[in-house]
């Protein structure tokens, strides 16, 4: 277990130094000198000599990656051009918004992916699974923002059911605050519990013809405890691992439903620094989204040895 | 060793049928398959002949008929500059089209050959690109493309180098994963005793081999980049204004959801129908084209 933990922690280590030469080359695509870029459209000399000596532009490429490289992993990343600000202090703001509207739909997604996939397998070929299979491909192929306008449309304008827009802390008005979050969790959540139906169904599917599920059954026990008790149980370790890469499209989903939802979250401020031309923001938001992505799949890596007794000797 | 070569039962029963003619046989028999397919090949004439089809320029404004409800005048009704919504539609589809297309060949162009020489040449070569392609996946893909629009700049061409860079990694992954497996087949062996160079084997023997699930991903990763461009022109980082792009229509029909909700419902219902289309037809190729699935 120790063994196995260990080596798996020193895998992510050249992925994540490797992501960060990847993140820091982005500034190598900008268009000319990247400190006249950032000086804006004045590009008073002084501040362009400024940003110069700041970023060291004038050292050699591997030596500036050092330098940034090095604050990264001391945690700083930089500061915000607009409004000089740590990096990394704009994200720790805006990360728990993000957080609450990534658990909410993920929780969305599990509860109607996970049910949806295990009635379309065991009746296959039914109403229900061709009903979960329409589902899976209707949230597959909506755009989350269209969804979202289509819900702002159906709620807020005809029904004015629940707010278009206006973030609320839960710490404020929980209840205020679930009304603004429950619209864009729902479209976050969408095309996920899609890709888990799909995973579902065909974990399930497997399990169900496989020899104990046989036995189980002919052993006498209720139809229920066996597709619950011996089968969904052997076919969630690969739901966990297929949902986990799901992580990124959340993350990634993130960003146009918080768009939508003027949600002041993390993806709004990936998309307001792309807009300033805050770009040492943007490293930052593309690194810590990356560094999130890895822990979360080692996590569930790690959740996958646990439920999976096989893997523990 | 015998000297007897017993045929497969297939080939006895059509010998005269290759692979790829099975494959259509078997992807004429689903349904859903073959509509994708029909809806596929309309938004493609749609996008050829969008000067023709459409009634209207989508890019002349008339102050007189700002955000029309649809009309006998204005089948889909008119935008918040009096721009017909029919007509913008219809030309969106090249913008969509053209991202779909572009974007997953960019992904193909480097993606196979980069997984083929992973797969095929094996060790510290397949060492440094594993590495590297696990850091590209490490980025959630629509991130890794704002980034990568970021940087590039905002524009329609950039939003499609940024989509098919984003996207690559997954086909490298696939190819040296199918290249690895078919590698250690028989006929490989055998090229390799004839005298094959490894360039030739590669591309004579093994690729022809591992098209099938490259074809079925690359129309799933269409479906994929159709949509992801929407996303960077809803963002305002592909197509810019007043070029009309279905992501760019939506960005600003989202502002007048209230007055004019047709703004915004038939160019997400274009989206939605588009990438549907491409995910039927790459469902219905994998189960024709992949046996094993089957």
């Amino acid at each position: 277990m120790f063994e196995f933990l260990v080596k798996r922690i020193a895998t992510i280590v050249p992925t994540l130094l490797l992501v960060s030469m990847l993140i820091f080359g982005l500034q190598q695509l900008l268009p000319g000198d990247p400190a006249k870029i950032l000086a804006g459209e004045e590009q008073d000399p002084t501040v362009v000599a400024f940003l110069r000596a700041k970023l060291h532009l004038d050292e050699p490429l591997p030596v500036r990656y050092g330098y940034w490289v090095s604050g990264v992993v001391r945690g700083d990343l930089g500061e915000s051009i607009r409004t000089q600000q740590p990096v990394l202090e704009l994200i720790v703001q805006k990360l728990p918004v993000t957080i609450e509207l990534a658990l909410l739909a993920m929780s969305i997604a599990l509860l109607i992916g996970i049910p949806a996939g295990i009635v379309s397998a065991v009746g296959r070929g039914t109403a229900w699974d061709y009903a979960a299979n329409m589902f899976a491909l209707w949230g597959l192929s909506t755009p989350n923002f269209w969804l979202g306008i289509l819900m702002i449309l159906l709620f807020s304008v005809e029904l004015g059911w629940l707010p278009a827009s206006g973030y609320v802390s839960p710490f404020e008005d929980l209840g205020a605050n679930l009304a603004a979050m429950i619209m864009p969790a729902f479209v976050l959540g969408n095309a996920i519990a899609a890709v888990l139906m799909r995973h579902t169904r065909s974990a399930m599917l497997q399990v169900l013809s496989s020899d104990y599920v046989r036995t189980a059954r002919a052993k006498g026990l209720n139809e229920r405890t066996v597709v619950l008790k011996h089968a969904l149980r052997n076919a969630l370790t690969p739901i966990i691992t297929l949902g986990a890469l799901e992580l990124g499209t959340l993350l990634s989903g993130a960003v146009l439903t918080e768009q939508v939802f003027t949600i002041p979250g993390f993806g709004k401020l990936i998309v307001d620094s792309v807009f300033n031309r805050d770009y040492a923001v943007v490293q930052g938001v593309v690194m810590v989204t990356a560094t999130a992505y890895i822990t979360l799949n080692l996590l569930a890596d790690l959740a996958y040895f646990l439920v999976n007794p096989r893997l523990r000797n | 060793m015998s000297v007897a070569i017993s045929l497969p039962p297939s080939r006895v029963l059509a010998p005269e049928a290759g692979p790829w003619q099975r494959a259509w046989r078997r992807l004429r028999r689903r349904r859903g398959a073959l509509v994708g397919l029909a809806v596929v090949v309309i938004f493609i004439a749609l996008a050829l002949f969008a000067p023709w089809i459409a009634p209207a320029d989508p890019i002349a404004t008339s102050w007189g008929a700002i955000r029309q409800a649809p009309s006998t005048a204005h089948w889909f009704g008119t935008d918040e500059l009096g721009r017909d919504v029919l007509s913008r539609v219809i030309w969106g589809t090249r913008a969509s089209m053209l991202a779909g297309v572009v974007s997953v060949s960019i992904s193909l162009l480097l993606g196979v050959p980069i997984g083929l020489a992973a797969g095929f040449l094996g060790g510290v070569v397949d060492s440094v690109i594993s590495r590297v392609t696990d850091a590209f996946l490490a980025c959630p893909f629509l991130i890794l493309a704002i980034a990568l629009a970021a940087f590039l700049g905002p524009s329609l061409t950039n939003a499609m180098i940024a989509i098919g860079v984003s996207a690559t990694p997954i086909f490298v992954r696939l190819t040296r994963a199918q290249v690895i497996n078919v590698a250690v087949e028989d006929y490989i062996e055998a090229a390799r005793a004839v005298g094959n160079s490894p360039l030739r084997i590669a591309i004579r023997h093994v690729l022809p081999n591992i098209t099938a699930p490259v074809i079925v991903q690359a129309t799933l990763a269409i479906a994929a980049a159709v949509i992801a461009e929407a996303s960077l022109s809803f963002l305002g980082l592909g197509q810019q204004p007043p070029a009309p792009s279905w992501g760019s229509m939506l960005n600003t029909a989202k502002n007048y959801v209230d007055q004019a909700p047709w703004m915004a419902i038939w160019p997400g219902l274009s989206i939605f129908f588009l990438v549907l289309a491409f995910n039927l037809l790459g469902d219905g190729l994998r189960d024709a084209l992949d046996p094993r699935q089957r």
